[in-house]
């Protein structure tokens, strides 16, 4: 029954409901792929047993007409959601065997609505990395040309490439700087960041918390609207977190984007970009002309300050949130001779480089007689930024940009710090002014390599961003499938 | 490194000792070049003109929520030690801090 991985979410729901398949047989052949696929190295952990259980369950509902809104769904959650029982890692040395007592708000929210879980899914050390390579168990490889061992993105480097494997049906991923949506696009698929609030942050590992997101990663925009739908809502226990209602996201999709008014700001482009995305990004516009929307040029000036912002505001942060690894309460411990050296000894063994790396940026931005040149510039040039959007957001609703300057690059061919953070250059501004973004792939590149374009819109129109995401994926019509995928 | 760095070994060893991060011999250069690179990317921000802008520090637009200060909560000791890497008796146990 391999040819159950072809369905998307929307797909399963409906034929589950019709019978035509269990969710037993449908966990099983995920569990299958999953084992298939093991070389891209993309699951720490899985729990077969667990998911099997819960099919039971799912089963019976469909028998007795009581399914739930993703009832029976196979998902992969990136490492950064506690999973209770479950080790949660944040793909990091010093969390190895730490086994939450509690479940993160948002599985737990996919969990009532009967979603299941088959394991957790790769990322980069804390979340922090554009490719996935500063996991501790070793990168994720990107199951597009497989054999050429490319990156998947990252951080959520994992979720993007079991979604586009067929090693789950769609994923949980977070975004901090473009954590979802590069990935998506890295790898094929549709990546979705909310806006900042919109899903809980509660139990979810801490990176940057004014700027961590959850959001789901998904085979096509159907299904990110309805993920988003059942991971959103309001949490008491994030104090971040919005009251707004969450629409109704999958009953609403499909409206026209007639007359819509889609901003293509001018400074989303780099140097390096290839021809292929500048492509994508024309082809695009193309796509909306023909739908009706009207086209116009915009200027966002303070775009070349998003990663400089991003890179002291992200580190400051991560520096606070990640005192609490200290081999007391929870993680690992490497002993020492005084309590400091314990600390020391554990932190050093426990953290991989690129987290050292942003621990130290993070502690010296925050330090007596740095902070206001530093921190507090950094969070002055934010306002502006957020200030730049909200403007621009009078003119236009949407705005269109291609979603990183490259396509997948090989494993290890960058190694110069900058040049990865500069991956993110796209993606980082949204983060900063906390509005929603969404990445869905456009076409291939001359490489075979899928290409993304990103959506931007106003705080809390995930909708809006969905309905324009769906009119160019029709026209796109993007029907490739990687040649590492299980089938 | 050029004359110009602002992470010289001395501010290395600091943050080390701040962060809790030890800096070893080897690879010392290497991180304080990477800092470097890092302070100097960012200092890009001195060409923004921020006089008269308020720092932000949330994008949430709502102000912090005050809850009933009542317990909601509790009996969660077990919990808590669960993945302790050494407890006794219901603590965490840390290597000896007095003489």
């Amino acid at each position: 029954m391999s040819n159950l991985l072809q369905f998307s979410i929307c797909e399963a729901l409906s034929l589950l409901e019709k019978k035509e398949f269990s969710t037993k047989e449908l966990v099983e052949t995920y569990i299958n792929a999953i084992e298939k696929t093991k070389d891209l190295n993309m699951y720490l952990t899985t729990c077969f047993d667990q998911a099997l259980e819960q099919a039971k369950v799912s089963d019976q509902n469909y028998l007795n007409g009581n399914q739930r809104f993703l009832e029976g769904i196979p998902l992969g959650v990136k490492d950064m959601f506690c999973t209770k029982g479950i080790e949660t890692t944040a793909s990091s040395k010093i969390l190895k065997k730490f086994i939450p007592t509690y479940e993160s708000t948002v599985t737990q929210n996919l969990w009532k609505e009967g979603a299941i879980n088959l394991g957790k899914l790769s990322c980069d050390e804390f979340a922090m990395g554009s490719s996935n390579e500063t996991a501790a168990k070793g990168e994720v490889i990107n199951p597009w040309n497989f054999e050429e061992k490319r990156t998947p993105g990252g951080s959520s480097g994992g979720s993007a490439a079991a979604v586009a494997a067929k090693a789950a049906l769609a994923a949980t991923g977070t975004d901090t700087g473009g954590s979802i949506r590069q990935p998506a696009a890295f790898c094929g698929v549709v990546g979705l960041k909310p806006t900042y609030g919109r899903c809980s942050r509660w139990g979810i590992v801490a990176f940057a918390s004014s700027l961590d997101q959850a959001g789901p990663i998904t085979r096509n925009v159907s299904d990110a609207a309805l993920m988003l739908q059942v991971m959103s809502g309001y949490d008491p226990k994030d104090s971040t977190s919005s009251n707004k209602d969450v629409p109704n996201f999958y009953n609403d999709l499909g409206k026209s984007i007639k007359g819509i008014k889609i901003g293509i700001p001018e400074e989303y482009n780099s140097d390096g970009i290839s021809s292929d995305i500048l492509n994508a990004k024309d082809m695009t516009i193309n796509f909306l002309k023909e739908n009706g929307a009207e086209i116009i040029p915009v200027k966002l000036p303070l775009t070349k300050y998003s990663l400089p912002v991003y890179y002291i505001v992200a580190p400051a942060e991560a520096s606070s949130n990640l005192a609490r690894y200290d081999g007391v309460r929870y993680g690992a411990r490497i002993d020492g001779n005084s309590l400091d050296e314990m600390y020391e000894n554990t932190r050093n063994l426990g953290f991989g480089d690129e987290v050292k790396r942003r621990i130290m940026i993070g502690t010296y931005v925050l330090s007596s007689g740095y902070y206001d040149a530093y921190y507090l510039k950094a969070q002055k040039v934010r306002r502006l930024i957020k200030n730049e959007f909200t403007e621009i957001f009078k003119q236009v609703d949407y705005l269109v940009t291609p979603t990183t300057p490259t396509t997948a690059f090989k494993l290890g061919s960058t190694q110069d710090l900058l040049t990865m953070y500069l991956n993110d250059v796209f993606t980082v501004p949204a983060s900063l002014a906390g509005i929603p973004g969404i990445s869905l792939p456009i076409k291939l590149d001359k490489n075979k390599l899928p290409v993304g374009i990103q959506i931007l819109g106003k705080d809390f129109d995930e909708q809006g961003l969905l309905n324009v995401a769906k009119v160019i994926e029709t026209c796109a019509s993007f029907k490739d499938t990687p040649n590492g995928a299980a089938s | 490194m050029s004359n110009n760095s602002k992470i010289d070994l001395n501010t290395l060893k600091k943050l080390g000792k701040l962060s809790r991060i030890p800096i070893e011999e080897t690879g010392s250069n290497k991180l304080m070049e990477d800092l470097n690179k890092i302070i100097g990317f960012i200092e890009q921000l001195n060409e923004v003109d921020t006089e008269s802008v308020n720092p932000l520090s949330s994008v949430t637009g709502h102000n912090l929520p005050i809850r009933e200060d009542v317990v909601n909560d509790g009996n969660k000791n077990n919990d808590v030690l669960e993945n302790a890497p050494e407890k006794k008796s219901g603590y965490f146990v840390v290597p000896k801090v007095i003489e």
